[in-house]
Formats: structure tokens, sequence, C-alpha cells
């Protein structure tokens, strides 16, 4: 460890940020269009910025207008452009879908592979500031679930700036979600997490690769984002109990890296997914179903889920924090699964 | 009249070309279908949306536009490829679902996608206005000449999409041209039913933008608006909302029992066919004659042929492929 050596810390934000800027000095082709991206910096600071350094012709404030301009920006992709368009909250997916699922995921393989799509569709994601049914969701596997999409959702500084540089890179769609909560905002929840090491040059972090934030030989937990993060805080509490958990952090759901889930789960031999999205028919689902396809007998105990128990997010706290899963109820959850 | 005899005569050729297709499409797409018409059986299975009687919205505009012009075309769009010069043969075949074809089988005829040309489709009404604002939007970034037209129905510019593209359009005053064909219905509904302006070329001031009509589906009217509309884009001055008055001969779709027509509607519309009517002005005005006409005709009619011949004698796609394609990497 150079523990002699100054790490530089950013926010998530800076840490986007940076990995945009650092491609479109690179190349002509990258450029970023959305609602209040310019003099703004994005509303949750993902293009901070990058209108001073840019101009408005390679940092264009858009009308409201998702479809015009997520669709223009798969017009310019099959040109060979490499338009970054911002959804400012996923929520909003509503009035823009058709160009995100019928064209953006479908185009490179209705065409055979003779189109590309070399774009990144990036939104804001996650709730627990009160923001109610509309603003508040993760729908992770809403776009998980339809084909054609990478689909990434990093959670640290190190991984937004490295995964952000992948998925412009990349010549396929990616939808890049980063979560609110994560961005280290000054007009939000200060959370450790959301600062971290970054470096300064330009480095990629691969797309469709789940890391293990903490090793352990107990339980395995599968998280993702804000998930990962309360998991990571439940494994602590739990180490003073003796209680070894590791901690998945999915990072990317397409592709899915079912491979790092299963060799966990064939060493603690118990499984519990966390995910801040509606229950049914999510990414526990999937994930549970990986594991009791490929490892069921590999499992000491029944499999268990927590997520949001398939109703809106309600706006008043005490609502919120009863359906979002949290480091307690993590807590709770491992250690009935050990007394089982 | 200000239009040049090579492109009236590329006009005429282009527009039988295009009706040999689609009557020979029509024929094709019965063969299994009979005595019980199953849409998902035969040759060509899946809807069928032919342009019978469309041609001149196509030829007018497209004897404009070189390869790098970008055409976005919607769901009845074999008349716009054929235009656009999309590969006649890989275009047949993927209709027929055929590893050869455009997309080696799994778009169908409403999902044409041609990079040589630049030319794609889709199936959803008025989704292909915004992709068009974008090729535009990427000629301007890279300071080249190039336009993009989006033809849509009558009906598509009452969706969203039809709104949000022109205004970013006129915003960015990119050259962008909208190609409105109305061909009077949607699917059954008259225009008149579902638009609260008599011409969508109307709505044009709503955008800052240039609006114009064509009536009676008049192929040199057609190339001489469109001519303005290009050039327009071209020179940096803007998009465009062209409305032309077409008649579609043919039902919505292959199959459709038409009932919301009357009789007589058709053989009327069939009367000012615009093919016969754009020969008879060639052979009047002395810019060809017959045997010419015949050879050009001849010619472009073999080359559909071909691109029939070609789709039947390739082979079907091996099913896991169908596994292929999703992503590059």
């Amino acid at each position: 460890m150079e523990t002699a050596k100054k790490q530089r810390l950013l926010t998530g934000n800076k840490a986007m940020a940076e990995a945009i800027a650092l491609e479109m000095e690179k190349n002509d082709d990258v450029f970023v269009l959305g609602e209040d991206v310019g003099k703004y910096g994005g509303i949750f600071g993902s293009t901070e910025g990058l209108l001073d350094k840019f101009g408005p012709e390679r940092v264009m404030d858009t009308p409201i207008s998702e479809t015009a301009f997520i669709g223009a920006a798969i017009g310019a992709a099959a040109e060979g452009m490499r338009p970054i368009a911002e959804l400012m909250f996923v929520d909003f997916y509503g009035v823009c879908m058709d160009q995100i699922y019928n064209h953006m995921a479908k185009i490179p393989y209705m065409s055979g592979g003779n189109v590309k799509m070399p774009m990144v569709l990036m939104t804001a994601v996650g709730g627990e500031y009160n923001d109610a049914a509309q603003h508040s969701q993760t729908l992770y596997a809403t776009f998980a679930h339809l084909p054609g999409m990478k689909v990434v959702a990093p959670t640290t500084p190190h991984d937004l700036k490295g995964m952000m540089t992948s998925a412009i890179r990349d010549d396929d769609p990616v939808v890049f979600m980063f979560h609110k909560t994560l961005q280290g905002l000054g007009w939000m929840d200060q959370l450790d997490a959301s600062v971290g090491h970054v470096p300064e040059e330009a480095y990629t972090v691969p797309l469709g690769k789940a890391k293990v934030a903490r090793e352990g030989a107990d339980v395995t937990i599968v998280g993702i984002q804000m998930m990962t993060v309360y998991a990571l805080e439940a494994a602590e509490r739990l180490a003073k109990e003796g209680i070894n958990v590791e901690v998945i952090d999915l990072r990317s759901l397409v592709p899915l890296d079912k491979e790092t889930i299963l060799e966990s789960v064939r060493k603690t031999h118990r499984l519990l997914v966390v995910d801040e999205d509606y229950l049914s028919y999510g990414m526990t689902a999937e994930i549970s179903a990986v594991v009791a396809e490929e490892a069921l007998y590999d499992l000491d105990a029944p499999i268990k889920r927590l997520a949001i128990p398939d109703v809106p997010i309600p706006y008043s706290r005490p609502l919120e924090q009863f359906v979002v899963p949290s480091a307690d109820k993590i807590y709770e959850a491992v250690k009935e699964m050990l007394e089982e | 009249m200000g239009i040049p005899i090579e492109k009236l005569l590329w006009m005429y050729e282009m527009m039988v070309k295009i009706r040999h297709y689609e009557e020979t499409m029509e024929e094709v797409y019965m063969e299994g279908k009979t005595p019980a018409f199953n849409i998902g059986a035969g040759t060509v299975p899946g809807e069928m949306h032919l342009s019978n009687g469309q041609e001149p919205a196509a030829v007018g505009i497209c004897a404009h536009l070189t390869k790098e012009d970008t055409v976005a075309s919607p769901h009845r769009p074999h008349h716009h490829a054929i235009a656009k010069g999309v590969d006649l043969n890989r275009m047949t075949a993927e209709m027929f679902g055929k590893e050869t074809g455009l997309g080696k089988g799994k778009g169908g005829h409403m999902h044409l996608f041609d990079p040589n040309v630049k030319f794609a489709c889709s199936g959803i009404v008025g989704a292909g206005i915004p992709q068009a604002v974008g090729a535009a939007l990427a000629a301007k970034k890279r300071g080249t000449d190039a336009v993009a037209v989006a033809f849509i129905g009558e009906g598509a510019a009452n969706s969203g999409a039809f709104h949000e593209s022109l205004n970013l359009a006129a915003l960015w005053n990119l050259p962008v041209i909208v190609v409105v064909e109305d061909n009077q219905y949607g699917i059954s509904v008259p225009k008149d039913a579902a638009t609260a302006v008599e011409s969508n070329h109307l709505r044009a001031p709503a955008y800052g933008i240039v609006g114009e009509r064509v009536e009676d589906n008049d192929p040199m009217e057609m190339y001489k608006v469109s001519e303005r509309a290009v050039e327009r884009a071209r020179n940096g001055e803007g998009p465009t909302i062209i409305e032309i008055e077409t008649y579609r001969f043919l039902g919505h779709f292959q199959g459709d029992p038409e009932l919301y027509r009357g009789e007589d509607e058709v053989p009327t519309l069939r009367e000012k066919d615009p093919i016969g009517r754009l020969k008879e002005y060639i052979l009047l005005e002395g810019l060809a004659d017959e045997a010419e006409l015949t050879e050009r005709e001849n010619r472009v009619k073999t080359l559909v042929d071909e691109a029939y011949q070609f789709a039947r004698e390739s082979e079907y796609p091996k099913p896991e492929a169908a596994l292929e394609d999703l992503f590059s990497s």
C-alpha cells in the first residue's frame, strides 16, 4: 500500500464529469445533450464544468422534449457520433421510452449488426430524500429486462469514472444509471461512500463485471449502488459478532456477471439479494433464479430477498423508510438466515 | 418548366420501378395465404404496407438527395427505400426473412436499414422524425452539407414526436425536411376526423419555418417544392414541412377489408395515376418517345424481378443466429 502517497478524492458527480471531459477532449464525436446540462451542470452534477470547457455546441441544453433529444442522439449515433444524452430522472422514461427501447435498443439487432449505436443514456436514480413516487425510483429491472441495452449502475466515484469512460467508448448503447445520493451533492445526505479516490488520468472499468466489495465466508449479499453501501454497513456490524459477510457490488445489470455471484455462493452457501427496486419480477428474482438454476445444491439455506414491497415509493419519511431496504434490515435478515 | 429532362426520366422510371416492385409484392405476399388469409403464412409473412400510388412523394424529393443524405422512413417504406437507392436484392431478401437480407432476416419489411445509403425505417408512427433531426445534427456538427428527410404519414403529424422534433430542429436550425404524405387515412380514420388543420404545412409557422403543400399527387410539383426545401437546408436556412396530397391505392395493409372506403373511391384515384400522367406529359412534350420509355421500363422491371429471384434463392438464416447481433462487443 502506498499509504504515504496522497490520494486525490472526488465526489461521484465530479468523477463522472471528469470521465466525460477526458473523452470529449480526445474525441470530437463525443457530445452531451439534455435538460439543464449546460450552465446548471446537470441537476445532479453529472456535467459539472463541461460547458465552460467545451461550449454550448458540445454541451447542449435541450427543450423539455425527451423524445426529440433522445431520438436525436439515436440519429446522431447511427451516423457514427458518440452522444451522451441525459434523462434527468429515470422516472421520466414514460415520455420517451419508445425511442429508448424500440429504437436505441433494437436498431443494432434489427439491422443485423449493420448499424452501430455508440451512445450513452445517463440518468439519475434512487430515493430516500422524500421526492415521492415520480422522482424516487431506480427502475433497474425495467431497463435490464429489455434486450439490446447495456445497463450499468456504478456505486463508487472510482467506478463512476471508469465505467463512464467504458460506456462512452463502447459501440453499443449503454444506459448509465447514477444514484443521486452517491453523487456527493452538497444539498443531499452526506455519505462517506459518495467520496473516494479517483485517478486523474482516463482509465476504464469494464462493463459487465461485478466486484467483491468485501470478502467473507458466511453469507453472500448481492447489492447495487445504495444497497451495496448498506450491505457494507451491515457487514461491519455483523463482523463484530463474528459473522463474515461477502458483499458483491453488482455494478452492471446487463451484462450480468453470473460467475462472480455463483463463485461467492459456492463459498458461503447462503445468499441475500438486496434491491432498491420493486420486489416482483426484478433483479432479486433474476439473481435468485440464476443461483437456483446453477448452484441450488451449494445452498445451506433458502435464498432471501429484500426490495421495495411492490408499492410506489411513498412520500412521508416513515413510510419511505419502511419500504426501502436499510442497513438495519440487512443486518436482521442475515441474522435470521443464520439462525434458520 | 425548369426540371432537367434526365431528372424527369429518372423520376418516371423510378416510379415504374416502385410500382412494379409493389405489384409483384402484392402477388408474392398472397403466396401461401389462400384460400384462408393467414398473416403469418406464406413466402412473405407479417404485416405488409404497400405504397402503390404514393410514388410521387418519394421520387420528388429523392431526386435531390445523394448517398450522404439521410432518409428516415415509416412503416410504409418501400417507395422511399427504392428511390433512395437501397440495395434492392438485400431489401427483398430481408422481407423474405433470408440471411442475405439487410438485417439478416431480423428486421422485416418495416425495419429496413441500409447504412451505405443512409436509409432507416421504423414501424412506430412518428418515431423517425427525431432520428432525422439527429442525423441533421451530426451533419451540422461535422460541417457537411448533408440533409435529413423524415417521411411520415399525415396521421403522424398529430404525434408528440412531430411537435418536439420540429421545435428542436427549428431551434437548432438543422437541415431537416419532414415530408408528410397525406394519403387521407390513418389506417381507417380520415384525415378530417383526426387533424384540426386542413393541411399540416400550415403548422410550419408555429415553428417559425417554411411549410409548403403539393396538391394532387403531382411528382413535378413535388420535385420543385423539394428542390427549394433541400436547397434551404443545405444553405443553413433550416427545416421545412412539405405536405403532399397523395393516393393510397391499396388498403392500410394487405388484407385490409377497407370497409371505411366508398366503392368508387379507389377507381377514381386510379384514374389519376401519377405514373400515367407523367408518361403522358413526357410524350406530349416530346422529352422521350414511347420506345425509350419502354426500354427504361423494361430495364427497371428486370432489376425488380432479379431482386425477387435473389430473395427466393437465398437461404434462411440458421435458427440460432437469432442470438447474434444484439451487441457488437
